[in-house]
This record gives structure tokens, sequence and C-alpha cells, in this order.
């Protein structure tokens, strides 16, 4: 039996054009939405709930890993009802010490794959770095694309590489990193979104966090109206994942506005919204703790692991 | 499993206490508040919540010669004879004062006027302060904006705005005719005096010699006498089309100077190759931005017939996404129709749309009980022969109309007597160069709308008046060369 492998309708390439100047002015229009008192605890709990808390060191460890996940697990335990991140983002060497950590938890382990973070290497090496952590148990993939071919114009091959890797995947759900600080332009991140979402993608991904600029209310706009626009042809969702940068809870609520506004309550959901982050969770405790207590906390009072 | 809670914004309303409105407010002339001569006071309402916020003084006769034989005065003793720097000196005072008070006037704005407090405070304030910027420092280099020409002020100069952007309109008039050495007599909109008497306040805290600059309010009787008076050397008004020709009928035959900025049918027109959201994003700003009364409003769109559907699909999902409500609440996107006048006008409009047959479509999102509101309304299937696509509403109501071809959209853009603004939404530079040149229109906006600079001009052709204010071209209006 041979699946029908899918190729690249080059009528997608025709995407309409963007406009930066009109794209970074609706952007600061989200940061202008009042989110205070329980609407503010509301969206930092959600914001807790859809964070992939990262570590993609070269030096990252079984230690590093196993800490992270109690990290994971044990967000602030002096807060009794606070809700767990959604996933921990490692290296395919990480993935089983990560499994077995957050074991009879529903933290999803994402593994990096596809020769993370430049996607310099051959298709079946990145191939293998998938199912490697397939095999391992991750319940996500992150992979990049190729920014190289994109440049050159190779789109059919950028697309076809998506493609394989979402087959390699298995039942695990694909993000696909576009890199948009190598891109140059909206128009081009626009291009990027729209050939990964037709390949298969279940997220879109601005970065790797090893390349600034890295998400940016602008660019994670674009991606967002890649998506709905997606949606209202074919009724297909696709999740957005905005990593790099964000580390402080009131840029992350000016996002939940963004979704909010751009794509609706349903995407409002970690199963259609991360951040890719590694300092932002202490934030937002720190900011519902100071919602709870009603002043400010030492933040030696938040662990960092 | 329950269902999760939406997550909802938090309501954010300013507080009035910033606003300091006084209980009643007398006229401002020669650097004094002056009681009436009538006696008369007219009240001031909020337009959101229909509650008296003062009393206002109506100037009769006797108050504007009053005026402006201050002006006069003031014009003869001190303004024509102080050095252009010192005139500079005094304008920039004004704009800074202004940034002091920049919370209070915002309040008293939205309070007067009915717009959202989120435009107030980061668009008409910080703007009006920067025309008071920009004209300052024109003060003292009018010899290098009129090379080998010496600029000589006219005298007294009468200004009537209108109840849109009160203290902007203010703004833009009496910088340039400070700056070039004129006295000011001014008379906001009856229904916005406010922050225009706030203006005076500052003008007075700024020390400015007394008469340079005097307020009198009124309603278009006060307006009249002040545009008939013999020692008005020039008159500059904005307002609508029909008092802008009487205004005219009045002047002929005299030496004063005139210049019109009036009504306006904006032309906002979206090609099949535009960036398509930011384009949605442009209308919604263009026809809704402060309620639509805004004279260069996009309130004539033209999509190319290719992406129409899909285009208006977007746009009706995008203002189903815009706020109606309290004009002081922060994240309120349309605040409340100025005044029930006004509010009476665009339903006769959105009736007779009706009743020529176009698709009408409007939000459905609730309204506040009291007070003067309107739903973001939509009108498809229009055609140049509809009232609604040929006539001012100066409200929330967009007119939808369809094009094929570049030359049929600017033929039907310049069927209009109005040529204030336009705007072109596409990828193709070279068509943008091309329509620019062929629209009869004062502004035009490429991939964006509704940009506003101090150093960039503003007027109209055909019936939206002429004249410009703003930018270098804003000084001509205010000198005689020789």
């Amino acid at each position: 039996m041979t699946v029908k492998k899918p190729v690249l309708n080059p009528q997608i390439l025709n995407h309409p054009p963007v406009e930066q100047t009109g794209v970074e002015e609706r952007s600061v229009r989200f940061t202008k939405r009042s989110i205070k008192g329980p609407s503010k605890m509301q969206g930092l709990e959600l914001v807790l709930s859809m964070i992939d808390l990262t570590t993609l060191e070269g030096k990252d460890t079984p230690g590093k890993v196993n800490q992270l996940c109690t990290k994971a697990k044990h967000l602030h335990d002096h807060i009794p009802g606070l809700p767990t991140v959604a996933a921990i983002c490692v290296y395919p060497s990480m993935v089983s010490v990560a499994k077995k950590a957050l074991e009879g938890t529903k933290i999803n382990v994402a593994s990096v794959a596809t020769a993370f973070p430049s996607g310099q290497s051959s298709l079946r090496i990145k191939l293998a770095d998938t199912r490697l952590a397939v095999e391992q148990g991750a319940d996500e993939v992150d992979m990049v694309i190729s920014r190289g071919k994109f440049h050159a114009g190779e789109y059919a091959y950028v697309f076809d590489e998506i493609a394989a890797v979402k087959a390699a995947c298995d039942k695990a759900r694909l993000k696909v990193i576009l890199e948009t600080g190598e891109l140059g332009t909206l128009d081009q991140v626009r291009k990027a979104s729209t050939i990964a979402i037709a390949a298969g993608a279940d997220f879109i991904k601005t970065s790797t966090g090893k390349i600034q600029p890295a998400a940016t209310l602008p660019v994670t706009l674009v991606m967002l109206e890649t998506i709905r626009d997606h949606f209202q042809k074919t009724g297909k969702k696709v999740g957005m994942k905005p990593a790099g940068g964000i580390s402080k809870s009131k840029l992350a609520l000016h996002y939940l506005v963004m979704v909010k506004e751009t794509l609706g309550d349903v995407w409002l959901d970690k199963h259609w919204f991360r951040f890719g982050a590694s300092s932002l969770a202490n934030d937002v405790l720190m900011q519902v703790a100071k919602e709870k207590a009603g002043n400010y906390q030492s933040p030696n009072y938040f662990s960092i692991d | 499993m329950a269902k999760k809670k939406k997550w909802e914004y938090s309501p954010a309303p300013e507080s009035k206490q910033p606003a300091a409105i006084a209980g009643r407010y007398a006229l401002f002339i020669n650097g004094k508040w002056q009681k009436p001569s009538s006696g008369t006071y007219f009240n001031s309402i909020n337009p959101a919540t229909e509650e008296k916020l003062s009393e206002i003084a109506t100037a009769n006769e006797t108050d504007v010669n009053k005026a402006v034989q201050a002006a006069k005065q003031a014009y003869e003793k001190y303004w024509k004879k102080i050095s252009p720097t010192e005139r500079g000196k005094y304008i920039f005072r004004i704009a800074r004062i202004m940034q002091e008070r920049a919370r209070e006037l915002a309040v008293t704005e939205t309070l007067d006027g009915g717009k959202p407090i989120r435009e107030s405070r980061d668009f008409d304030i910080p703007t009006a302060a920067n025309h008071f910027f920009y004209y300052a420092g024109w003060a003292d280099k009018l010899d290098f904006a009129f090379p080998n020409k010496k600029a000589n002020s006219l005298g007294v100069a009468g200004q009537i705005t209108p109840w849109n952007f009160p203290l902007l309109m203010a703004a833009w008039k009496i910088a340039p005719a400070l700056a070039t050495g004129n006295t000011v007599v001014l008379k906001p909109a009856e229904t916005t005096s406010l922050t225009t008497l706030k203006l005076a306040e500052i003008i007075q805290e700024a020390e400015l010699p007394p008469g340079v600059v005097n307020i009198i309010t009124g309603d278009g009787q006060t307006g009249a006498w002040l545009t008939k008076h013999n020692d008005v050397n020039k008159i500059a008004f904005t307002g609508s089309t029909e008092v802008g020709k009487i205004i005219q009928h009045t002047l002929a035959g005299s030496q004063k100077k005139l210049t019109l900025e009036l009504g306006g049918k904006g032309a906002n027109i979206i090609f099949e190759d535009a960036p398509i959201d930011q384009a949605v994003e442009g209308v919604v700003n263009g026809i809704f931005f402060n309620q639509g009364h805004v004279c260069c409003a996009g309130s004539r769109l033209y999509v190319q017939e290719s992406i129409a559907k899909k285009f208006i699909q977007k746009l009706k999902d995008r203002i189903g996404t815009l706020l109606v409500g309290d004009p002081m609440d922060k994240n309120t996107d349309i605040g409340a129709i100025n005044s029930a006048q006004q509010l009476k006008t665009i339903q006769a409009y959105i009736k007779i749309g009706k009743a020529e047959g176009a698709t009408f479509f409007e939000t459905d999102c609730v309204l506040p009980k009291k007070g003067f509101f309107c739903r973001p309304t939509l009108f498809t299937n229009v055609a140049q022969s509809n009232r609604i696509a040929k006539e001012e509403i100066f409200g929330p109501v967009l007119s939808i109309l369809t094009f094929r071809t570049d030359d049929e959209v600017i033929e039907k853009a310049n069927n209009s007597p109005y040529g204030l603004s336009a705007g072109i939404w596409t990828d193709k530079g070279a068509r943008i160069f091309n329509l620019s040149k062929r629209i009869r229109a004062g502004v035009i906006w490429a991939n964006t709308y509704h940009l506003f600079d101090p150093t960039s001009p503003f007027g109209g052709y055909k019936e939206s008046g002429f004249g410009r204010e703003g930018g270098l071209q804003g000084l001509h209006p205010y000198v005689q060369l020789s």
C-alpha cells in the first residue's frame, strides 16, 4: 500500500503581499488592551499552560534535564492549583531522560530534530534524526526548514522535506521552525508559513532561539494570518508557537490578545498555541504570586532549574 | 468536560477627575476671561452619557467686535513688533504646556466629543502639541521658507474649527498664524468647545501678550459675525461644504484672504495585488477612526471585483471584533457619535441606503443604553448613482463599490464633487504613481490610511476646499509675500 505523497501546489506561492508598516501598526494595537485583575490571572495561567519549557544547549546533561522536568512538574508549589507547562523541549539525545522523568504526567516531551538549529544536512540525516526522537518517545517534533534552499528559491525542496519529516513523525505532532530572523522580510515569512502548512505542519514556529531577532509580534501576526487564511479555506486548524525573546508576562499577554483577535478564542489553548521559552515561566509565576499576595516577592523564592 | 471560561479583557474606564472641567466658561478676550455681553450660556453635554458637562458663553456681535479689536490692538502693539525668535519661544511654550497637561486634555476631549480615550490620548493631543512644536520652529526661519522674498504678516486671522478634532484643528490653525506674526480670534464648534477653552488657559499660562489669541464661543451666528467683521484680514474655516459656500459668498469682493477645509468622500482603492490583511486594517482605520467623523475618511471603498467577495468577508470578520462603547474605556475602538443631531443624520443615510437597494450589514455588538451610538455599518452592492456613495455621511458607514480596471477606478474616484483624500492599496509602485497623479485629491495615501504629520500639507480640491494646512505650504495662507 502506498500513501499518496503530498506535492507542492505552485499556486499557493501566489499569496498576498505583506506591508510591514501596516503589520507593525496593527501589532501595536494589541498592546493597548486592558488586562488586569481576574482577566490578568486567567491570562497568566493560560500562558503557564502554554509554555514549552526549553533547554537546548551543547552542555545539556541528564542531570540538567531531570531538574528541568522537576521544575515543569512543580512550577511553584506554594500556590496550589497552578497548571503545569505544556511540554519540555530538548535535543533528541535527552528525550528518553525527559520521558522517564515526566512519566505519569500530562506534560509532553518535544524534541528538536533535523540538524537543529541550522538544518544544514542531508534529508537522510534529518529523517534519521527525526526517527531517533520519535523512537525515544517524543510526543512532538520541532524541525527546522532549510533556509538556504528557501533563499535559493527551491521551494519544492523545502516543501518535500517538511512532508518527509512529517511522515517520519508518525503520531508525534510536527512543529515547523521557519527561523524568521533569517528570512529577511515579512513577505518571506508569509511564504515560508504557507509552504510549511501545505506540507503538513501541525504547528508553525518562529525561531530556534539561536538567531536574533527571534519571535516578534509583527512576525507572529503574519504567521497567524496565514493560519487563519488556511483555516478559512480548508477548515483545518494549525497551531502557532512563537519562540525566543518572550521572557516577560506582559509581552506574553500581548501575544494572547493577538491570538484572540486574529484567530479567535478556540486557539487560546495549549493544543493550538505555545510559547517556546526558558525564563518566561518564572516571570509569570512572580506575577501570579503578586496578584495573590498583593505585592511582589523576591525572585529568590522562585526556583531556577 | 467543563467548558473553559472565555478569556475577556478587563474594563478600564479612565477617571473623569483629570479633566477638571469648570461649571461655566466665559469668553477669552484680550488675555482675560470676560462675561458675554449677551449674558447667555449654552450647555455642553457628554454625547456618551447625555450628561451636562459645563455651561459655555454665547458671544454676540459686541463680543465678536471686542475680540477682533483686542486682536487688532495686540497685533499693532506687540505681535508685529517682537522679534520672530521671541514669537517662536511663545509657541514652544504653548506646545510644552500642552504636553504637561496632556492627560487633562485627552480626558476632556473624550468627555466632550465622544471619541475613544485611546485616540485622544495617542493621536489628538500629541499631534496637536507637535503642530505647535513644528510651527514654533518656522517662526524665525521664514526667510528660508520663502527665499528672496519677504513674508509679511496679514493682521487678524479669524478662525472657525469643527467638532471632530477640536483641539487638533485649533492647533492646525493657531500655530501657523502665530508663527507668521498674525493675531487670532478663534471660534470652536458649539458642541466641542472645552479643549479649545483649555487651550486658552494654556495660552494664558504661557503668558502670551494679551489679545494675541482670543477664543470666543457660540453657534453659527457667532461665526458669521466673525467672518463678516471688517477688521479681520483672513478667514480660515474647517467644516461643512454648505457653510464653506456661505462664507465664500460673504467674503466675495472683500480683501480678506480665505482658506477652506471642507467635506470629503475619500476613495479607498483596493487592487487584487494589495497586501490584503493590511488593507483590511487600512479600510477599518479609514472609516471607523473617530466614528467616521473625519473629513478625509475613506468612506467610498473600491475593491477590484476579482477579490471583492474574499475582501468583504475579511472586512466583516474584522469589524466583528471592534469594541463599541464607553469612550472613556481604554479598550474601546469606537466611541460615541458626537451629537444627537449627527446621529440622526447618520441614521437617515442608513435608511436611504437601504431604500436605494444597497445590501446592508452591521455588526451585532451591544450598544450602551444611554448616549449616541451607531454600530459599524457596511453597504455592499453600491453604485456611483447611490446617494450613500455621493454624499458625505460623516459617520461609521462604509459604501462598497467594485471596479475592473485602473482607468475605471480613476474615473469613479474622480466622479465626486469632493477631492480631499484617497487611498491606494497595491504591490505595484508604478500603479501608485499613475493613480496618485490622476486622482484629484489633496492627500493620497499608498498602502496606508490616515497617517498625519505636521510637516505634511493637508487640504482639498474641488468642493473639499482650498489652501493647505500643515507643512511649509501651511505658512502661505498667513503671509503676504513681497
